[in-house]
């Protein structure tokens, strides 16, 4: 019977070493996350991989000095008995096809408690669709597509606001523009590029304009692979409207600037829409041209200003990264908080109650490194607190001007004509 | 709609339409010798911007400046290419020579994607930048030396395929390869002749462009349509055809534009297209 004895022992030791290993599974939370890390929004994905990493790392080992952050203790999530956020990275290429696969892949094989994704409007579409089918939580930190929480999901979440809301809060500027400082807009006209993203802003704008008492006298758009836009630019001087909203990607962007500043169109005013007009080549190519335009923001770093939470963070950043955070990056950070945040409530890894929280969610904006009101879900899943900001280029830099209590600057309106600017 | 906006107009049109000429006189020089249609003709002016851009951003060097470099080693890049990849498909069927140069259209974006991002990129304060009053009509000051360069590139190509014995005997591999070949012309030498030309000169309008316009791997799209229109306006293998019908083309895209609205100016140039297909199918200067 000796043999018996060790058998016994290993016995022994192998269900020890279960126990180990299933209490190690309880204090792990597995939550998916699904970002562009190869492809051609790769290098979006990189840092939105890097604002990620900072968020867990947060939760799972604490920094010191963010107190008002959530879960910043360095305890795990409290009413899991301290359990870690385990993150599971998949690439979904900014292929709405991979991205299904993928999303597939994360729940059936990976296990995970829910998913954080995908970034690009079209992959989080297919991508959320896979998770309401398996009863799994998806949220959507900064897809803008309108179209996303009109699905009538269950499991869909998505705390940034989307291109209505952004729409809005131009003229929600412009009113405000009027009734504090006495600036009126005049009449307006709207030049977009005629993709989805374009057309659909231009119609939101023309059916807006009328609400908030304002004129459009004429409606431009134009195909972003565009090689010249000199029709264009004299259709809006025919017009000589006071305030030109303008939606367009990079190249148009910068095309149209030169473009005015060839034939002399200077208005009062370009509203712009973001894309184009925020990114880095926008400032850098233009130089002095570019200045006093007010553009579309989701985040600025000057907010810092009037909430040094964001300052705090964006130094773990800095720190970690050697880079500063970005609209982009700052909206996948707080996407992953809330879904911690929600979790954590939750007390639990059962998909539905996690469902349950997020439901519930009601983070104040004092804990977010967002512009924003706050974290609190309508019941298609949209985040009814988030709202964007205004920035304008002043001396080579985006200033923030709008909401004006967050604001780092005056407005500067009208804008100097071309042939006055220094 | 006052005389101003409508000469304004034209003249940017005219500006515009010496680039599409320059783009289209390759593509049009590589059918009119091979009978060869390169989809990959828009990836050669990518080539040639990045080629600007980065001789800009490593070594501060102007477009203006190394123009002459570009066209060099886009002028080697076509030969190369030729060499390594046309040569074998010279006597395929049109098919295998539709998919290899689209092929190679999509390899150049791809590669080119992959070592420089997607990002759109700038060269920021050229030796020409700003605007000219020119009659009272403003000229923004790189699109006029973009026009006056094409006009350069095309009239030194019309020099050398009139007037110079090597031009000659590529004319004459044009017309019949075979004959060519029996009067003791290589015509092999002649079709790598053509595409290092073809590839010169889309890089001659990719250093141009480069002051004005962004470079990024797809803007070979956004300008090879209106060369392909271009091509077939003028009459497939005429150079003075294209350059014809590339300013025809950026005249009536501004003008319709104007006259018709923005939204419908690429409209109004493709209807000209069908007509010109319908009435005039081998094109204005094209043979019959």
């Amino acid at each position: 019977m000796k043999w018996y004895l060790p058998a016994r022992a290993a016995a022994l030791a192998s269900g020890l070493a279960f126990c180990a290993a299933a209490t190690h599974a309880q204090q792990e939370v597995r939550i998916g996350v699904i970002y562009p890390l190869t492809g051609p929004s790769a290098s979006v994905g990189g840092e939105l991989r890097n604002a990620l990493e900072l968020a867990a790392d947060i939760i799972n080992n604490g920094a010191p000095g963010v107190a008002d952050l959530p879960l910043s203790q360095g305890k795990g999530l409290p009413n899991l008995k301290g359990a870690k956020i385990k993150l599971v990275f998949a690439d979904h290429q900014a292929n709405p096809q991979v991205g299904a696969t993928e999303a597939e892949r994360l729940i059936t094989q990976e296990k995970v408690v829910a998913i954080v994704g995908a970034y690009n409007s079209a992959v989080t579409a297919t991508a959320s669709q896979v998770a309401e089918r398996a009863g799994i939580p998806f949220l959507n930190p900064e897809s803008s597509s309108a179209t996303l929480t009109q699905r009538n999901f269950k499991w869909f979440f998505r705390t940034t606001p989307h291109d209505d809301l952004f729409v809005h809060n131009a003229f929600d500027f412009l009113a405000e523009l009027q009734a504090k400082k006495g600036i009126k807009p005049g009449n307006i006209a709207t030049l977009n590029e005629n993709g989805l993203w374009g057309t659909e802003t231009g119609k939101l704008q023309a059916k807006l304009a009328p609400d908030f008492k304002y004129t459009i006298v004429k409606q431009v758009s134009y195909a972003s692979k565009t090689t010249q836009l000199t029709s264009e630019v004299q259709s809006l001087k025919a017009a000589s409207p006071n305030l030109v909203l303008q939606s367009s990607y990079t190249p148009d962007a910068i095309l149209s600037m030169k473009t005015y500043k060839e034939l002399g169109f200077s208005p009062d005013m370009i509203l712009a829409n973001n894309a184009g007009f925020t990114d880095t080549e926008f400032i850098k190519t233009l130089g002095k041209d570019a200045e006093f335009i007010i553009t579309r923001e989701v985040w600025a770093l000057d907010l810092a200003r009037s909430k040094p939470l964001i300052k705090q963070v964006n130094d773990l950043f800095q720190a970690k990264y050697k880079i500063n955070f970005t609209g982009n990056s700052s909206r996948t950070f707080t996407g992953l908080m809330v879904m911690a945040d929600a979790i954590n409530r939750a007390g639990s890894t059962d998909p539905e109650a996690i469902r349950k929280a997020l439901a519930a969610t009601d983070i104040p904006g004092k804990a977010l490194i967002m512009p924003w009101d706050g974290v609190k879900f309508d019941n298609a899943g949209q985040n009814t607190l988030g709202r964007g900001i205004l920035v304008q280029v002043v001396d080579g830099k985006y200033n923030t001007v709008w909401p004006f209590n967050m604001a780092s600057r005056e407005v500067v309106w009208p804008m100097p004509k071309w042939d006055q600017r220094k | 709609m006052n005389a101003d906006i409508l000469l304004q107009t034209l003249a940017s049109g005219v500006l515009i339409g010496l680039i599409y000429a320059l783009v289209a006189i390759g593509l049009t020089m590589i059918f009119g010798v091979m009978d060869i249609v390169n989809f990959a003709h828009g990836e050669f002016l990518m080539l040639g911007m990045y080629s600007a851009f980065w001789l800009f951003a490593l070594y501060s060097l102007d477009p203006m400046l190394t123009l002459p470099l570009t066209v060099l080693m886009l002028f080697a890049f076509g030969v190369i290419l030729y060499k390594a990849v046309i040569s074998r498909i010279t006597n395929a069927p049109m098919l295998s020579q539709i998919f290899t140069t689209f092929g190679i259209m999509y390899l150049l974006r791809g590669v080119a994607q992959f070592l420089w991002k997607p990002d759109y990129r700038t060269i920021p304060n050229s030796s020409v930048s700003g605007s000219v009053n020119f009659l009272g009509l403003q000229l923004g000051e790189p699109q006029l030396v973009a026009g006056l360069g094409a006009v350069l590139v095309t009239g030194v190509i019309w020099y050398f395929l009139n007037h110079t014995r090597l031009g000659a005997a590529l004319e004459a591999t044009a017309s019949d390869k075979d004959a060519a070949r029996l009067m003791g012309i290589d015509s092999h030498k002649m079709f790598a002749l053509a595409w290092g030309i073809a590839a010169g000169c889309a890089g001659a309008a990719g250093g141009l462009l480069a002051t004005f316009f962004p470079i990024f791997p797809d803007v070979g799209a956004t300008f090879i349509l209106l060369a392909f229109v271009v091509v077939n306006l003028g009459g497939f293998g005429s150079v003075t055809g294209a350059f014809i019908a590339g300013i025809l083309v950026g005249v009536i895209e501004v003008m319709g534009g104007l006259l018709v609205g923005p939204q419908y100016k690429m409209a109004v140039v493709l209807l000209l297209f069908l007509g010109v297909l319908m009435f005039r199918p081998q094109g204005l200067l094209g043979k019959a």
